[in-house]
């Protein structure tokens, strides 16, 4: 009963050639829908790389206008990576050089490090609307975005206070790859996360040093930085999954999904030791719930009406569905899902001045349907679609996670797995 | 992840199968790798057109003269009318409209302007009872300037043989400057888009109530309503004219609302819908299917009692061929088909194909065969079911109604 694998004939890394120019992608561009000079999925993409290869003058510039959101991808029929071909083509081709500001966005821990030890100052600083005035005219920052607030006390510094030790009392162990909003801006998170993993009898560990995923420095064309820090990161990874034998989990949808597939598909960063066992903590709750090894107790009070956002990112890994299925066995949480469309935000791209009005424009849809769906919050997995939902609507926007520790009951929980 | 049903492919097929399946109770996901065909519909559901190369007046009565191997002579002759009927009420129920009846074909304007036989046709379109007589002596045909998807001309010419000398003018408006400036990019999908926005069908109107005077009918490429349902009948109803819609080159924007209004259908009835994700292979068990794994799952299985094959043809990867082989790459089941190369296709384009009568083979209840031997529980619904060729027979939504039902029944029995 082997079955045969499906090995098409001269097929590129990238492959384009397997594209057949149905035009499916372009329906589902958010972009395309609201800025004409992009030249959409399949143009940029298969049609574009076909005459890259023949003459790199082909590049074009307005590739940059890419959310690399992936929808493309996932509606495509033919398998074909147009987004990985968009992305791969701005890293080979593109001539324009990072700006101040683009660096400044992109290298979100070293900001993050410096800012955070300056909390309070920055925080109100940033705030300011004569500061955000200047960073929209100096920087092209735009000027409706705040910044996310910036925590005094890093969630790494809060974990070796008050966590580590407590970590070593439990028998079975994950490794947590916490990243850049959760260390610098909203350590909540992570506590949230702990949480829930030491109910479920986990205990939780950072990795030996864990750097920013790059996500950032790759949609900013800072390819280097960005490779450098995917090796290290892949090799922390090992250190953890290989040879301590702890699985790695996270918070953050665009991180895991930069580290499991980017790393491989843009940066050549080979990452087959480590894949599987890279996931979000979701994932890796539903499957310990799916297998019967283990069992969540709620809080009886708990009473909320809550929609679900799935990020892009989401959508193309599938795994919102871990996510919902967790927030569904949730008693007293009413449901409301929300048709799958893009915030607009996509990473730093929303940051620029030049791409504000695109991302409140690509966004719109979603924000109506969050406003007509009368919800006490949003729930996302996503850091960046949060602060574009609480920008853009009037609603507040929590991680699954988050929703999961407020409920959850965790001695009833550790009870069931005590016994 | 534990499902009552799994379908395989989210096409028409899979889409109608799990509503049905859903509509009973059943919990049931539907994991689909990418958009389906339904993307290129001309706005017709085809039942059965041609027989031996004969037009069909009455589907139900032409039926008998298809070979055995046939997918409507395997569900049962008796059974067909049922379940033509039992379809068109699903697809009612989920928001759909249509005109048409399964016991005589009406005819629908075709963009090259002949008359073509079909089923169910939907209610953005025209349908007419007699394929030699246009009911209208003056047309005016418009277009979208710039708009390179709609073949005019090839209206005009295909209405000369009703005796009408159609005219051709073109609309242009300033909401769809921008999307001109890209010209490979002013597809019908992208001018539906504009028209969703609400903001351009009171003008568009307006210029077509201007441009249509002195004439009877109004013939427009079918590019209203994508995300909106109503705009195609909103400027029907700002329109003095009658207006006739003509499919444009796809994708086809009634399709793809179609294909969104079914696949809400399918999730308001507590459906799970996986798109973008690909189903890998199966673990079988005493000739049972346990489990399948995809691509972005993983380790997390899929476990069902029951699963359905509705991954399509060739165009979806439901079959593959390659130089030498012919294989369902999924599970790897039998195939009904040649395995020699020389006898997939006639070099005459336009003749009978071989290789579109190729399919996954299967039991009298539509079980999948492997190594020769039914899977219990893996049932064959739509177009990756062989023994038609629907292109040549005007059969394609018809065979995928029809025996997704007749699937879903062996299921509920
Ligand atoms: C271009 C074109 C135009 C047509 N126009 C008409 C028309 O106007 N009227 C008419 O009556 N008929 C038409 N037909 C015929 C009609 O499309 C088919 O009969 C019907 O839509 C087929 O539906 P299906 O669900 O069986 O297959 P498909 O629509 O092909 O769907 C199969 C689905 O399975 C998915 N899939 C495949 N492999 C996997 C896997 N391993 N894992 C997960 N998912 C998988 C695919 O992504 C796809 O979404 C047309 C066909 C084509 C190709
Ligand atoms: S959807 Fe896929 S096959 Fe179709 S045009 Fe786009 S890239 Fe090509
Ligand atoms: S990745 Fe997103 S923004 Fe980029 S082409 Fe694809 S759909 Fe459009």
């Amino acid at each position: 009963m082997k079955k045969e694998i499906f090995k098409p004939y001269n097929v590129s890394d990238n492959n384009f050639e397997q594209c057949v120019k149905c035009t499916i992608c372009t329906v589902y561009c958010p972009v395309l829908e609201v800025n004409p000079d992009y030249p959409g999925p399949k143009q940029s993409g298969p049609d574009g790389e076909r005459m890259r290869l023949k003459d790199p003058e082909f590049y074009d510039e307005a590739l940059k206008l890419c959310l690399n959101c992936k929808r493309c991808e996932v509606a495509c029929p033919s398998g074909v990576k147009i987004g990985d071909i968009i992305q791969s083509a701005r890293i080979k081709y593109s001539k324009s050089k990072p700006k101040l500001r683009d660096m400044i966005l992109a290298n979100t821990d070293i900001v993050g490090t410096m800012a955070s030890t300056f909390a309070p100052i920055v925080n109100t600083a940033v705030a300011l609307k004569p500061v955000r005035k200047v960073m929209d005219s100096v920087l092209k920052i735009d000027h409706h975005r705040m910044f996310p607030k910036y925590t005094g006390l890093r969630f790494e510094t809060w974990y070796r206070r008050y966590a580590e030790k407590k970590q070593k009392e439990f028998k079975k162990h994950v490794s947590y790859f916490h990243g850049c909003y959760v260390n610098y801006n909203f350590p909540q998170l992570g506590k949230d996360l702990i949480k829930i993993m030491n109910a479920a009898g986990y205990g939780v560990h950072l990795l030996e040093k864990e750097k920013c995923c790059g996500v950032a420095l790759i949609s900013n064309g800072l390819i280097k930085q960005a490779t450098k820090q995917a090796k290290h990161n892949v090799e922390a990874f090992k250190k953890s999954i290989v040879d301590k034998n702890m699985p790695v989990i996270s918070t953050s949808s665009t991180c895991i999904f930069t580290i499991r597939d980017e790393y491989p598909h843009l940066l050549g960063v080979k990452n087959e030791e480590i894949r599987d066992e890279s996931e979000l903590a979701t994932r890796f709750l539903f499957r310990l719930i799916d297998e019967g090894k283990l069992k969540l107790a709620f809080k009886k009070n708990y009473k909320k009406r809550i929609a679900y956002h799935t990020p892009c990112h989401m959508e193309k890994l599938g795994w919102s569905i871990y996510s919902t299925t967790l927030l569904r066995m949730i008693p007293g949480l009413e449901f409301v899902n929300l048709e799958s469309q893009c915030c607009g935000i996509a990473g730093t791209y929303g940051f620029k001045k030049e791409n504000y009005e695109t991302s409140q424009e690509v966004g719109k849809p979603l924000f109506e349907q969050i406003e007509k769906s009368k919800v006490d919050f949003v729930a996302t997995d996503c850091e960046t679609c949060k602060w574009q939902i609480e920008m853009s609507t009037s609603n507040k926007v929590q991680h699954p996670v988050s929703i999961l520790a407020e409920a959850i009951d965790v001695e009833a929980t550790m009870k069931l797995w005590q016994e | 992840m534990k499902f009552d049903n799994i379908i395989i492919g989210g096409g028409l097929s899979g889409l109608t199968c799990g509503i049905k399946l859903a509509e009973q109770g059943k919990k049931c996901a539907i994991v689909s790798s990418g958009q389906s065909a339904i993307h290129f519909f001309s706005g017709s559901f085809d039942l059965l057109g041609k027989v031996n190369g004969e037009e069909v007046t009455n589907p139900l009565e032409s039926m008998k003269f298809l070979p055995q191997q046939h997918p409507y002579q395997r569900v049962g002759l008796e059974n067909i009318e049922r379940l033509t009927d039992e379809a068109l009420h699903l697809l009612i129920r989920a928001g759909l409209s249509f005109t048409g009846k399964a016991d005589r074909n009406h005819y629908t304007l075709t963009p090259m302007g002949v008359m073509k036989p079909t089923w169910l046709t939907l209610n953005d379109f025209t349908s007419f009872d007699q394929k030699d007589s246009f009911p209208w002596k003056k047309a005016v045909i418009l277009n979208f300037s710039g708009f390179l998807d709609f073949h005019t001309l090839f209206i005009k010419d295909g209405l000369k043989k009703f005796d009408i000398n159609a005219q051709i003018k073109n609309v242009s408006m300033k909401q769809f400057e921008a999307i001109r400036k890209n010209p490979s990019e002013m597809r019908s999908t992208n001018i539906a888009k504009e028209f969703d926005k609400g903001n351009a069908i009171e003008e568009f109107a307006q210029k077509a109530n201007l441009l249509s005077e002195g004439f009877d009918v109004v013939i427009l490429p079918a590019v209203f309503g994508l995300f909106n349902k109503s705009v195609a009948d909103q400027l029907k109803e700002k329109i003095n004219k009658p207006v006739l819609l003509l499919p444009a080159i796809p994708p086809s924007v009634p399709g793809i609302r179609s294909q969104i209004t079914l696949r809400e259908r399918f999730q308001e009835l507590g459906g799970t819908y996986l798109l973008g994700d690909n189903v890998e292979e199966g673990i079988f068990e005493d000739g049972r299917l346990l489990e399948i794994r995809t691509n972005n799952h993983g380790d997390i299985k899929f476990e069902a009692d029951q699963f359905i094959l509705a991954s399509g043809s060739f165009y979806s990867k439901g079959i593959v061929a390659t130089h030498d082989k012919l294989y369902e790459p999924i599970f790897g089941l039998d195939i009904d088909g040649d395995n020699n190369r020389e006898e997939w296709f006639d070099e005459k384009f336009f003749n009978d194909q071989a290789f579109m009568r190729y399919g996954v083979k299967t039991d009298e209840n539509f079980r999948a065969l492997m190594n020769g031997e039914p899977v219990q529980n893996l049932f064959v619904a739509g177009s990756v079911l062989g023994g038609a060729n629907p292109l040549k027979e005007g059969s394609g939504a018809g065979i995928s109604l029809l025996t997704s039902l007749h699937a879903a029944e062996q299921i509920l029995k």
